[in-house]
């Protein structure tokens, strides 16, 4: 479907006019070089990057490209751990990141309306400074922008208590695949007319359009918050503590998993004294607006832990120890690889009852396969990352690998869960896809695709399965 | 070629562009290959001979993007090449042959960026990154060794061995500038012809002014006040002791009254980083071992330094012999022994009979105390122990100013860029004086405050201590220490 042939001159020219600016139109090979990543091992190369900064320029250049049959990869902070920025057919990687602006933070209607270029503790640290709160924390906050927050649906250690990133997403701006600009949901509460596409974008991953303005809801910022971190001697211990948790009625606002070579890891970086001799400890947040009742929550909630075997239970003294242990907590993705040299991160989300369960399944994996699988993740929500530690350069290594992620898929699957829970299908899971919702849900999500995007342009390659199903899956 | 080398050493914006294009083949050679994971047919490494960006160090990089919002040249131009991982991931494709070592873009950006190392600071999986660059720098000034015009070459040598590499020499060009700036002679230099001859019309137009009095180290031995903690060694530098010499006097007094015996070894040199950074390792080993020889025989417990800067690069010197067991040992054991100096009063304490100054002070964070050596509570600890002062902080603080070396000379354009964002930054905090503990930050961040119409003053952290005792002494009506 698509011209695979080499970027001809006059697009080249083209796109000059549209984006007159210095350094707006990257067609260099070294920059070809680095347009191509995220936070995988995946790899691409497009054949242009385009750096617009408007939804104007946007449209032309998407009419451009549907003209031309040309892949277009929408592109904020590559942090993705899915492969979704990955350019798979050359192209033109539109890169949202200089459209940054924080339009309006509206403190009447409790909205923020900003580009999609803007990074998530941007936006954090603006509505904060006038006492309002964006709950969505992705553990890449620093390094991850709104328009990937909501390609991505990204979720955070917050989700426990507030909801993920579409929870938030009142309204859209979106350059259609062919061109048009439409907006979609606003300002208000209510809204029914007409089919909820903001819905159907935010999660897309860039397949069906590119997002150019995103209105958010705010909270005001609860004032009071505690943090606490509970020491297990197992793993299996921690994870039915969060169940019996969560059971019982107590909102915490976050409950973090870090097992043992997790937090050895983030020690080496961090030096936070963790108890790296355990198997396992929790991260708690409580947060609210009496002193009292936060009190009281995290009073009940380290009973709770020693009940369900805790050795310790310590509440951090002050912010600023709270502050660091987030800190370490939102490094341990890359603190992995001080290990071993690569690691292949999921993201299996599966219902809390099953917790447990599920972190059995992933040790017998790991001691199955020979390999090292650290866990962490936004437990309380039922959210786990366990992360396969290797050398991909080892061919042998790397058969093991893929057979234990496919194992960790199918058990994710078998305890009622999904296969992602916030990263994305992207590259990593597409082949996986059929085996979680189904042969009919799929090809009803391709008429979609097919319907918004007739030149199958949009991000391509992304999400639908290669023919020949999990078999097909290599790494 | 020369043409080639320039575009390493000035902004080749107009012909960083067209000339690297991906071929039509490789293009179509990539996009179903992509779909899987990239692995490049193996090719050529680009690095050949001694120092190798070392790919242990390049792997590790799993490309999550934290660094990116701290890196300078990132946040100027939001463009991904600019970037630590784009760098990293450039560095990576020059050692796995799929891009040229001389090709415009990679040269370009091992010249724009500042090794500040804010990037290696934050990174969570621990990619050193000054190892990488530091050696990269070095493989690219080799090959261009060869291809740069005569004249050029004459004056990089003049530069970086020459001027660095001997102190009496630094001295007496530093003397002649002196009297060329008391004379008002620069504008003549210029007009004459003479400074673009050489090509240093920027050099002299963007060096210090220098002080009346230098710091020469004659094997001086200052006594302890009081009871004796530790002997030192004070390494005077070349730009402080010629165009700061002020602070190093001040950094004897401060240390004397804080139970120190300081020394002066007249063997000592300067610390090669000006040479390490510009890509010239060679020259920087032979530095480095002259001083570690002058500390050796010194016998002293400490090797201290006031310039931030220098103090980094003292401190790698274990890497810079990384291929010579002989020296490496004892590299090592002497990094150990560097102290900068706010690192040092922090530790063993300071005299606290501090005198009162009044003033709102904001503290700006030389990129190689805070990001290279990870200090930073130890020169805000210190500041906030004179009475009377006020600390404020202000915005993006360890955010590189832009002087970085010889940064100024080789990317004046971005330079510019981040002096005036710091200055801005500077100003806003309403402070009537910026802190700072590096010789290259106080010039900029001088030059950009002026440029902003601020009347702030830029002091070292052991003037403003010095000063402190002064006031106090005065007000005890005790005489100052000599
Ligand atoms: C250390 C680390 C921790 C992480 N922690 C979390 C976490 O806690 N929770 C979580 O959910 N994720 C997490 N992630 C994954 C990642 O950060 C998120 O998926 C994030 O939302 C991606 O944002 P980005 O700006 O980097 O987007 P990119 O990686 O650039 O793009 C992500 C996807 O969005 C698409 N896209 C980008 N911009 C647009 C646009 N304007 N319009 C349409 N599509 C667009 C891209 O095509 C791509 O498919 C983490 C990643 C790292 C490296
Ligand atoms: S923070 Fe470290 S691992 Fe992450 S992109 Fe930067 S260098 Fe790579
Ligand atoms: S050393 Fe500084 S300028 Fe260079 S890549 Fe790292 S953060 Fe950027």
């Amino acid at each position: 479907m698509l011209d695979t042939a080499p970027l001809p001159a006059h697009v080249l020219d083209e796109l000059r006019r549209i984006l007159p600016r210095p350094r707006a139109v990257l067609d260099a090979r070294e920059d070809l070089l680095v347009y191509g990543y995220d936070g995988t091992w995946y790899e691409g190369f497009p054949q242009v990057v385009a750096i617009p900064e408007s939804a104007e320029q946007v449209a032309e250049i998407v009419r451009l490209a549907n003209r031309e049959r040309l892949a277009v990869t929408p592109r904020a902070m590559g942090s993705s751990l899915s492969g979704g920025p990955v350019p798979l057919r050359g192209g033109i990687v539109i890169d949202t990141k200089r459209m940054n602006r924080i339009l309006e933070i509206d403190e009447v209607n409790f909205v923020a309306v900003v580009q999609p270029g803007v990074i998530n503790a941007d936006l954090q640290k603006a509505v904060e400074s006038r006492g309002l709160f964006y709950p969505p924390d992705p553990s890449s906050m620093r390094q991850s922008a709104i328009g990937g927050n909501v390609a991505e649906n990204a979720g955070g250690s917050r989700c426990l208590k507030y909801g993920v990133t579409a929870d938030y997403v009142m309204g859209l701006q979106v350059v259609l695949p062919t061109g048009e600009i439409i907006r979609t949901g606003g300002k208000m509460v209510k809204n029914v007319t007409g089919y909820n596409l903001r819905a159907l974008f935010t999660g897309a991953e860039g397949t069906l359009g590119v997002i150019t303005e995103a209105t958010l809801r705010l909270l005001k910022k609860p004032p009071f918050t505690l943090t606490a971190m509970a020491v297990f001697a197992s793993i299996v211990d921690a994870a039915q503590c969060v169940t019996e948790v969560m059971s019982a009625g107590l909102t915490p606002c976050a409950i973090e998993m870090m097992d043992d070579v997790t937090m050895s890891c983030v020690e080496e970086m961090f030096h936070l004294g963790l108890p790296v001799e355990r198997e396992a400890i929790l991260l708690f947040a409580v947060d609210g607006n009496h002193r009292a009742i936060v009190d009281g929550e995290m009073e009940a909630l380290s009973e709770l832990a020693r009940k369900a075997g805790a050795l310790e239970v310590r509440v951090a003294a002050d912010e600023a120890e709270s502050n660091a242990l987030w800190q370490a907590r939102r490094g341990i993705s890359p603190a992995l690889a001080r290990k071993r040299p690569n690691k292949l991160g999921e993201d299996v989300s599966i219902p809390r009852s099953e917790i447990p369960r599920m972190v059995r399944a992933v040790r017998a994996i790991a001691a199955k396969y020979a390999l090292t699988i650290p866990l962490f993740g936004h437990v309380g929500d039922g959210n786990l990352h366990p992360n396969i530690l290797c050398d991909r350069h080892d061919p042998q290594e790397l058969e093991r690998v893929g057979a234990a992620a496919r194992e960790i898929f199918e058990a994710a699957v078998a305890c009622g869960g999904t296969l992602s829970g916030e990263h994305g299908i992207g590259l990593l899971k597409k082949q996986f896809i059929e085996l979680d919702l189904g042969s009919a849900q799929v090809e009803a999500m391709r008429r979609i695709k097919t319907a918004l995007d007739p030149n199958g342009i949009m991000n391509p390659g992304k999400i639908f399965p290669e023919p020949g199903g999990i078999d097909a899956f290599k790494l | 070629m020369d043409e080639q080398a320039d575009a390493f050493e000035s902004h080749p914006e107009a012909r960083y562009g067209g000339a690297g294009r991906m071929s039509d083949a490789t293009v179509a050679a990539h996009e179903e290959a992509a779909a899987t994971l990239a692995d490049f047919a193996p090719a050529a490494n680009g690095f050949t001979g001694r120092d190798i960006p070392p790919d242990d160090v390049f792997n590790r990089c799993v490309r999550c993007g934290l660094c990116l919002p701290t890196c300078p040249t990132y946040v100027e131009t939001m463009v991904e090449t600019s970037s630590p991982r784009g760098r990293i991931a450039l560095i990576k494709s020059v050692a796995e042959g799929q891009l040229d070592l001389l090709s415009p873009g990679f040269m370009h950006q091992m010249s724009e960026c500042l090794d500040c190392r804010a990037c290696e600071a934050v990174c969570p999986s621990g990619v050193e990154y000054g190892k990488l660059l530091e050696p990269a720098r070095t493989q690219v000034n080799r090959a261009l060794e060869q291809e740069r015009g005569p004249i050029k070459n004459f004056v990089r040598h003049l530069l970086l061995h020459v001027l660095f590499g001997n102190l009496a020499i630094m001295r007496l060009v530093s003397r002649v500038l002196w009297l060329v700036q008391r004379l008002g002679l620069q504008a003549f230099a210029q007009k004459s012809g003479l400074a673009r001859l050489f090509g240093m019309e920027k050099m002299i137009d963007l060096a210090p002014r220098m002080s009346d009095t230098f710091f020469v180290a004659r094997d001086q031995r200052w006594e302890a006040t009081g009871a004796k903690k530790a002997t030192v060694f004070l390494h005077g530098g070349c730009i402080m002791a010629t165009a700061f010499a002020e602070i190093d006097f001040a950094t004897v007094r401060v240390l004397q009254r804080a139970g120190c015996e300081v020394l002066a070894p007249a063997a000592q040199g300067c610390c090669g980083a000006i040479t390490v950074h510009a890509g010239d390792m060679d020259a920087g080993r032979e530095l480095a071992k002259r001083n570690i020889e002058a500390f050796e025989q010194s016998g002293a417990d400490y090797y201290i330094i006031n310039a931030a800067g220098c103090g980094s690069t003292l401190k790698e010197y274990g890497h810079l012999f990384h291929e010579d067991p002989q020296w490496h040992a004892r590299a090592v054991r002497f990094a150990a022994k560097v102290r900068d100096i706010t690192e040092f009063l922090d530790e063993i304490g300071i005299d606290e009979n501090l005198g009162r100054i009044e003033a709102t002070v904001t503290y700006q964070e030389p990129c190689h105390l805070v990001h290279a050596q990870r200090i930073t509570q130890a020169p805000r600890n210190l500041l906030r122990k004179i009475p009377g002062l006020t600390l404020v902080e202000m915005d993006e603080s360890s955010l590189c100013c832009g002087s970085a070396g010889i940064y100024n000379l080789t990317q004046p354009e971005m330079s510019q860029r981040l002096m005036e964002r710091k200055a801005k930054n500077a100003a806003a905090t309403g402070a009537s004086c910026c802190a700072t503990a590096n010789p290259g930050c106080q010039l900029q961040v001088q030059a950009g405050l002026r440029r902003e119409g601020s009347e702030m003053s830029v002091r070292h952290i052991i003037e403003l201590l010095d000063e402190s005792y002064r006031v106090g002494d005065a007000s005890r009506g005790t005489p100052a220490t000599p």
